[in-house]
């Protein structure tokens, strides 16, 4: 019940972000287009194809991909504030880029992203996938001596830190252009991918999304913490295995595609829990791939309203919406300790 | 179906054993209760038994079948854990914490069957749990909460219950009914059922055996009465400032 309504709610976010731009097109034209009829302004078929859809996808694929590895990674460290951005993963996928690009030379010109374009796209998934693995493998390999929650959270913020002064180094030495554009590409964006890009974005978050969602049953088990679901038969090693893999591939894919995207992660899974009002994740995980989809797109739509002077960087929207909502969680909930 | 550990040597790894060459027995449709002072390795034995730390040696039997020799998934369709550390439940409501414990019996997506849902009502009405089945865990008290976690662990449908200290956070009620519960549990589902307390004046009241372990890394067991006329207990527990009086069962002020 709850997550039809979560169903219907990203669509209507989808055709939202569709509409709206720096030109509005009418909601029967947006509807029409994406239906395959023709509208009644002729320019409105070339915008949506080449520019609003992509760039809706992306939005879409970028929130489900977030709110449902935030989810996972909350569970699996048993702490509300667990989520690749927090964790470090998000640094670790960047770094991983900008050691590619360092490597490789990267592309010629256009945007930091758009400089990795072409046969180059796939290897900087693969670089932020890694880069986003080994962050979360050395937290993962720290949990095991470390109880405390509250300290794999700062070692994640640490590594974080380790990570962004690496990238700040490599940005030294490549030429000031390229770290400007790096600059920007750190803002976050959902406008930068193609219809090319879309072909290996969309396939890569959708198998983290299948992985993860086939997780749930082990998922569940580890609530009653890890002790408990090793007590009813779960292999902790391989899910948390399983469930770092699939949050590094979700979470490096966004990396890689939209930059470092803040807070949705972590904001996500808790919009979700409130949405459904449930901690099972037979529920939970379509929930919180749902309402990440819809929040990342009403992202979208805010950063393009056709009254600003520009498009509004995604983090400065997403910070925005995710801090008062983390910041609501925290003061509710009486079960954060350490 | 009756619980056999032999020549059971437990401690953690890269430490000192705790326990060495343990050799114990529990019967089904008894409460078998395990007592020693603290650091005796109550603990441990019993995360031993229950497969969640690695014997360094000898045997754990059920039925004759070598639990610790089976898969996980296979024994916890035999095996079923009350664990003492305090977890927070989220959003569940008792009924779905209870149906936590169908998950060595549901498929690879953990859809719950028509039987799975008459395992978790069961396991709610036989701890008298059904009043409060659809209210969220953490709105229950510490009592009703300890209730919920021990019809989890009957919803896994084990021929071995383990708990460990689950009165610990128990007010003086709820610790006689819940421990009478166990009795009863035992006694109904004609299951092996071990506890570990420290509530040692109830346990000698309630349980059917004991289990006692020394400071000195000592063992015996038998009947409650046989073990406190022996002076076994008091041996056990006697202290600079509490003696165990064997003729009122209870610990008196030097």
């Amino acid at each position: 019940m709850a997550v039809g309504l979560l169903g219907v709610g990203a669509v209507v976010a989808l055709v939202l972000a569709v509409a709206v731009g720096p030109v509005v097109v009418s909601p029967y034209d947006t509807v029409a287009v994406l239906l395959g009829l023709t509208p009644a302004d002729p320019a409105a078929p070339v915008l949506i194809g080449t520019v609003r859809v992509p760039r809706a996808l992306t939005a879409a694929l970028a929130g489900a991909a977030l709110g449902v590895a935030g989810l996972q990674l909350q569970t699996l460290f048993r702490n509300p504030l667990a989520e690749p951005y927090v964790l470090g993963v998000s640094a670790g996928a960047s770094l991983g880029v900008a050691l590619a690009v360092a490597g490789t030379g990267g592309g010629a010109a256009g945007t930091f992203a758009a400089g990795l374009a072409g046969a180059g796209r796939a290897g900087t998934v693969v670089a932020a996938a890694l880069g986003a693995g080994i962050v979360l493998g050395v937290v993962l390999l720290l949990s095991r001596w470390v109880r405390s929650g509250v300290v794999l959270l700062i070692v994640g913020v640490m590594l974080g830190s380790l990570a962004t002064a690496a990238v700040s180094l490599l940005l030294t030495l490549v030429d000031p252009q390229r770290a400007q554009q790096f600059v920007v590409w750190g803002l976050g964006s959902f406008s930068g991918t193609s219809g090319a890009d879309l072909a290996v974005f969309a396939p890569v978050v959708a198998v983290g999304l299948v992985v993860a969602l086939a997780g749930a049953k082990a998922l569940d088990a580890l609530l009653l913490g890890e002790d408990h679901a090793r007590s009813v038969g779960v292999r902790i090693g391989r899910v948390r295995l399983v469930v770092l893999a699939s949050s590094a591939v979700l979470a490096g894919a966004v990396t890689a595609y939209c930059g470092p995207v803040a807070f949705l992660g972590m904001a996500v899974p808790h919009l979700a829990r409130l949405a459904v009002g449930s901690s099972g994740h037979r529920v939970l995980l379509p929930a919180a791939l749902l309402t990440g989809a819809g929040v990342a797109l009403a992202c979208a739509v805010a950063a393009h309203l056709p009254w600003l002077p520009g498009p509004v960087p995604v983090n400065v929207i997403t910070s925005v919406v995710g801090a008062p909502v983390v910041i609501t969680v925290l003061i509710r909930s009486r079960t954060v300790n350490a | 179906m009756s619980l056999r550990l032999h020549d059971l040597t437990v401690g953690h790894r890269r430490g000192p054993a705790v326990l060495t060459g343990v050799t114990l027995d529990a019967r089904p449709g008894e409460l078998t209760a395990l007592l020693g002072p603290n650091g005796a390795g109550k603990s441990t034995l019993l995360r031993t038994v229950a497969g969640l730390l690695p014997a360094v040696s000898g045997t754990v039997a059920l039925d004759g079948a070598d639990l610790l020799a089976l898969s996980p998934a296979a024994r916890a369709r035999r095996v079923a854990v009350v664990l003492t550390e305090r977890v927070d439940p989220g959003l569940l409501t008792a009924w779905e914490l209870v149906a936590l414990g169908r998950h060595p019996h549901t498929g690879a997506r953990g859809t719950l069957r028509p039987a799975d849902h008459a395992a978790v009502d069961a396991a709610l009405v036989a701890v008298r749990a059904s009043g409060f089945a659809d209210r969220r865990v953490g709105r229950l008290s510490d009592g009703e909460r300890q209730r919920v976690l021990v019809a989890r662990a009957l919803a896994q449908a084990p021929d071995l219950l383990l708990l460990d200290e689950p009165t610990a956070f128990l007010d003086a009620p709820s610790r006689v009914s819940v421990t009478g519960l166990l009795r009863r549990l035992a006694r109904e589902r004609g299951i092996v059922v071990v506890v570990s307390t420290h509530d040692v004046e109830l346990a000698l009241r309630v349980a059917d055996r004991v289990w006692l372990l020394d400071r000195d890394g000592g063992v015996r067991s038998g009947p409650p009465a046989a073990l406190v006329d022996g002076g076994a207990v008091g041996a056990a527990f006697d202290s600079d400032e509490l003696r165990f009086d064997a003729g009122s069962s209870t610990f008196v002020m030097r």
